[in-house]
């Protein structure tokens, strides 16, 4: 049974993994104002919106396996406080460092029509540092898992989807974005 | 039959940076000007409110909102 539980821990943490890739990449590809016929925006931002949630509900079976399974003796508290852990306090540390980062950009999201714009970007602009906290906290925590070829190509493609969608991303301009950049360079 | 509240969709000029999702939430309503920031009508018809609040939430720099005018 114990087995079980922290089979399941590990399993949705890599859906979870998968999940927030794709969540990253169509936030990328959203402000990068990536659109075709078959996709257009609306679908880029729906999905984005969907699979965070999707993300949020594979989280809550990570942790709650994680922390109901006695083997590593994890405590709730260690799943939202940083670095605190007994087992594995640094990496377990950088997931409750992601889990933090998620709760606060999902809560300003689903807040975000009655809140301050700014608010809301400053708190989804942390979604930059969250992928690459997600991904160390994996690969260090990852245990044996780390050492099998194919878990080790899924992060390689995780990286590849996100650096590929990250390019895109800065090298996307928009005549409204460059006009902004001229007044305030003029009136600076 | 009593006239409800008419409603009718603002921009906020400034905000607004052209992404454009307003016209493809609410193309009924919506018409995009040639570089992309949207050409609103007077009224938006009862039937398609609830798409016009979609549209309003929907946009990606909350420049679009759906007032009302007695």
């Amino acid at each position: 049974m114990s087995q079980a539980l922290w089979y399941a821990s590990r399993a949705t943490g890599l859906v979870s993994l998968l999940l927030v890739t794709a969540t990253t990449v169509l936030g990328l590809l959203g402000a990068s104002r990536v659109a075709t016929a078959s996709w257009p925006r609306f679908v880029v931002a729906g999905l984005h919106r969907n699979l965070s949630l999707l993300t949020v509900a594979f989280l809550a079976v990570h942790i709650s396996t994680a922390v109901i399974d006695p083997y590593a003796g994890i405590k709730w508290l260690d799943a939202v406080l940083p670095f605190t852990s007994s087992y594995q306090p640094i990496w377990l540390g950088l997931g409750a460092v992601a889990l933090d980062l998620m709760i606060a950009i999902t809560v300003t999201s689903l807040l975000r029509t009655r809140m301050s714009h700014r608010a809301w970007r400053i708190v989804h602009l942390t979604s930059y540092a969250l992928w690459p906290i997600v991904v160390i906290h994996g690969l260090g925590n990852g245990g044996t898992d780390r050492h099998q070829a194919w878990i080790l190509a899924l992060y390689a493609l995780c990286f590849l989807a996100v650096a590929a969608a990250g390019l895109l991303r800065l090298r996307a301009t928009h005549p409204d974005t460059e006009l902004r950049n001229v007044n305030v360079a003029r009136w600076r | 039959m009593t006239r409800g509240p008419r409603w009718t969709l603002k921009v906020d000029p400034i905000r607004c940076q052209a992404h454009g999702l307003c016209a493809e939430l609410l193309p009924e309503v919506v018409d995009l000007d040639e570089w992309g920031y949207p050409l609103l009508p007077g009224e938006v018809p009862p039937l398609l409110l609830s798409e016009a609040r979609a549209a309003a939430a929907g946009c990606p720099t909350l420049a679009l909102r759906l007032v009302h005018t007695d």
